[in-house]
């Protein structure tokens, strides 16, 4: 073999082992949790109330606050975001202040979530006197969602051709009409994604709803947006450093955080599939 | 204005389909005057000058377009034919930093005048553009959507209109089986045909092809050809193209763009067959661009 052979192979052999770490790693951490959640895992914990002090019953009220949560957080940035993007790359005037705006945005992704809980609980819980409640957690979430959604859709709003936006104008449709029935209805795939993946990213927060929404034990189920509620990051988190039977709260710790997983790895799964299916749209 | 005392050269009739008509005695002014042809002018151009930022990419130019004529505007790349073209639909005011000076007249009035709304303008002044880009949706709405911007909408005229451009556009036979299918598993010539039929669906009175065939192959582009020649019977036509083949082909009228400058306008037998400039000679016959 020459030598360029040689160093090409190798450089194959470590990209492939890379990739196998990757795989490796992800698939560990499922099979570590799997391992120890599973055997809790019943009909009854994904449809029961915690009982006993933690001990028995199920984490069903988590589920459904965790569910709450990341669709107000959803509602909130989703129409915010999307419209955001939309006039940074369709209306404002190319120059400094978009640049800004765009940096301003990226930051924003850069901002540690605990730092986005306590904004939540001056603004949310104490200034706007929403209280410790989901909707003081789904706007923080929300807040935290933006700069995911926004740099989504910017991507997906300037992978749209520019020749089919002429095209549009060119039939005498104005800008507007030319955004709205063309440009978005080609980004939306890629919006969607966006979205989704923001989802898994918000589902799994602790942080941002530690001081703003989350509670230890609620009885019942949430009845408002006012209420507090169980959610799951925050209800394995508690799990594991409160209560008084350690033993079985890991369990149920290691429970919800297979339970946790299964949704955030779904959503994702989701996601890919959405893109996949309208990947081969245009530039045909 | 063209001075008629001039020397008169004699060419076939422009306005003539195919060339055939009888010979008859035309002046090729600059301004290569519809006064000649008998006809009100459908666009005219005066003293437009353009500008990229600092770069003046068009030089006084000054011409008409007659209706149910087509003119075909040959230059090689960069002399500005393309930038002019999209003057006439206003399509170049969507570049940062380009300034326009001059007049162009729709029919006397002013389209960048404020009485003239660019949409509503791109209405009556369709174009077809290099690259077919038909939208991501199926073949019947690529049609449809026009004519939901213009506000038809009553289901059963929509369908008839669609049918009745598709026809227009020669894609009829081809598209009526798979009209709800995606307009993107067309070739490359049927969806330049979609988009022709998309732009004649809105009814328009001018029809800009920017080089329509620069991407298809000789089959459809003899295909677009022959629609072209269809369609002048009711449509002011102007096209640009690279292909002098094709100029020769398809146009009454040819123009001829350099560096940003109209070096020479007339009845294409004459630009082909006994160019006044030497630079329209040299493009015309091969020796630059």
């Amino acid at each position: 073999m020459t030598k360029r052979g040689i160093i090409q192979n190798t450089g194959f052999t470590l990209l492939a082992l890379c990739m196998a770490a990757n795989i490796v790693f992800l698939g560990a951490i499922i099979y570590f949790i799997a391992s120890r959640g599973l055997s809790i895992i019943s009909w009854e914990f994904l449809t029961q109330a915690p009982r006993e002090a933690m001990t028995l019953g199920g984490v069903a009220p988590a589920i459904v606050g965790t569910f709450y949560l990341t669709l107000g957080a959803v509602i909130f940035a989703l129409p915010l975001g999307v419209a955001c993007a939309v006039y940074l790359t369709e209306y404002s005037p190319k120059g400094w202040t978009v640049n800004l705006i765009r940096i301003s945005v990226n930051n924003l992704a850069g901002v540690p979530s605990v730092v986005f809980g306590l904004f939540g609980l001056a603004v949310f819980v104490k200034r706007f006197g929403f209280g410790i409640s989901m909707l003081s957690g789904s706007l923080t979430l929300g807040i935290l969602a933006l700069p995911v959604i926004i740099s989504a859709s910017q991507e997906a709003l300037m992978a749209v051709p520019q020749s089919i936006r002429e095209a549009s104008l060119a039939l005498g449709a104005t800008r507007w009409e030319t955004i709205r029935r063309v440009v978005l209805p080609a980004a939306l795939p890629g919006i969607l994604t966006g979205v989704i993946l923001s989802i898994g990213r918000v589902a799994g927060e602790t942080a941002p709803i530690l001081f703003t929404a989350a509670a230890f034990y609620v009885k019942g189920y949430p009845h408002s947006a006012f209420s507090e509620v169980m959610a799951l990051p925050y209800h394995i988190y508690a799990l594991m450093t409160e209560g008084t039977h350690p033993e079985i709260q890991t369990r149920i710790a290691y429970g919800s955080s297979l339970i946790l997983l299964a949704l955030v790895l779904s959503v994702s799964m989701l996601a890919i599939y959405i893109r996949q299916r309208y990947r081969r749209g245009y530039n045909a | 204005m063209p001075d008629t005392s001039n020397e008169g050269t004699v060419v076939r009739s422009p306005a003539a389909p195919n060339l055939a008509g009888g010979e008859i005695r035309i002046n090729s002014d600059l301004l290569a005057g519809s006064e000649v042809f008998g006809l009100e002018p459908k666009i005219s151009a005066r003293g437009v000058n353009f500008y990229y930022g600092a770069k003046r990419a068009l030089k006084n130019i000054n011409m008409d377009f007659s209706p149910r004529l087509v003119t075909a505007i040959i230059g090689p790349s960069g002399c500005g034919k393309s930038t002019f073209i999209r003057l006439l639909n206003r399509m170049n005011e969507l570049v940062p930093g380009s300034r326009l000076e001059g007049e162009i007249l729709l029919d006397g009035l002013d389209i960048c005048g404020p009485a003239c709304d660019a949409a509503e303008l791109r209405k009556r002044v369709g174009m077809v553009f290099q690259k077919p880009n038909p939208f991501p949706k199926s073949i019947f709405e690529n049609v449809a959507y026009g004519l939901d911007i213009v506000g038809v909408r009553d289901r059963l005229t929509v369908e008839e209109k669609v049918e009745d451009s598709l026809r227009k556009a020669a894609l009829w036979d081809e598209a009526k089986d798979r009209l709800r299918e995606s307009a993107l598993g067309l070739s490359g010539g049927q969806q330049q045909r979609l988009c022709i039929a998309r732009c004649l669906a809105v009814e328009p009175e001018v029809i800009l092809f920017d080089e329509p065939c620069a991407s298809l192959d000789p089959i459809s582009t003899a295909k677009i050809e022959e629609l072209i020649l269809e369609l002048k019977k009711s449509y002011t036509i102007v096209i640009v193209t690279h292909n002098m083949q094709q100029a020769a082909r398809v146009s009454d009228r040819t123009a001829f763009f350099l560096m940003g400058e109209l070096i020479e306008y007339g009845g294409t037998g004459m630009i082909f067959k006994a160019p006044r400039d030497k630079r329209t000679e040299d493009y015309i016959t091969g020796r630059f661009g």
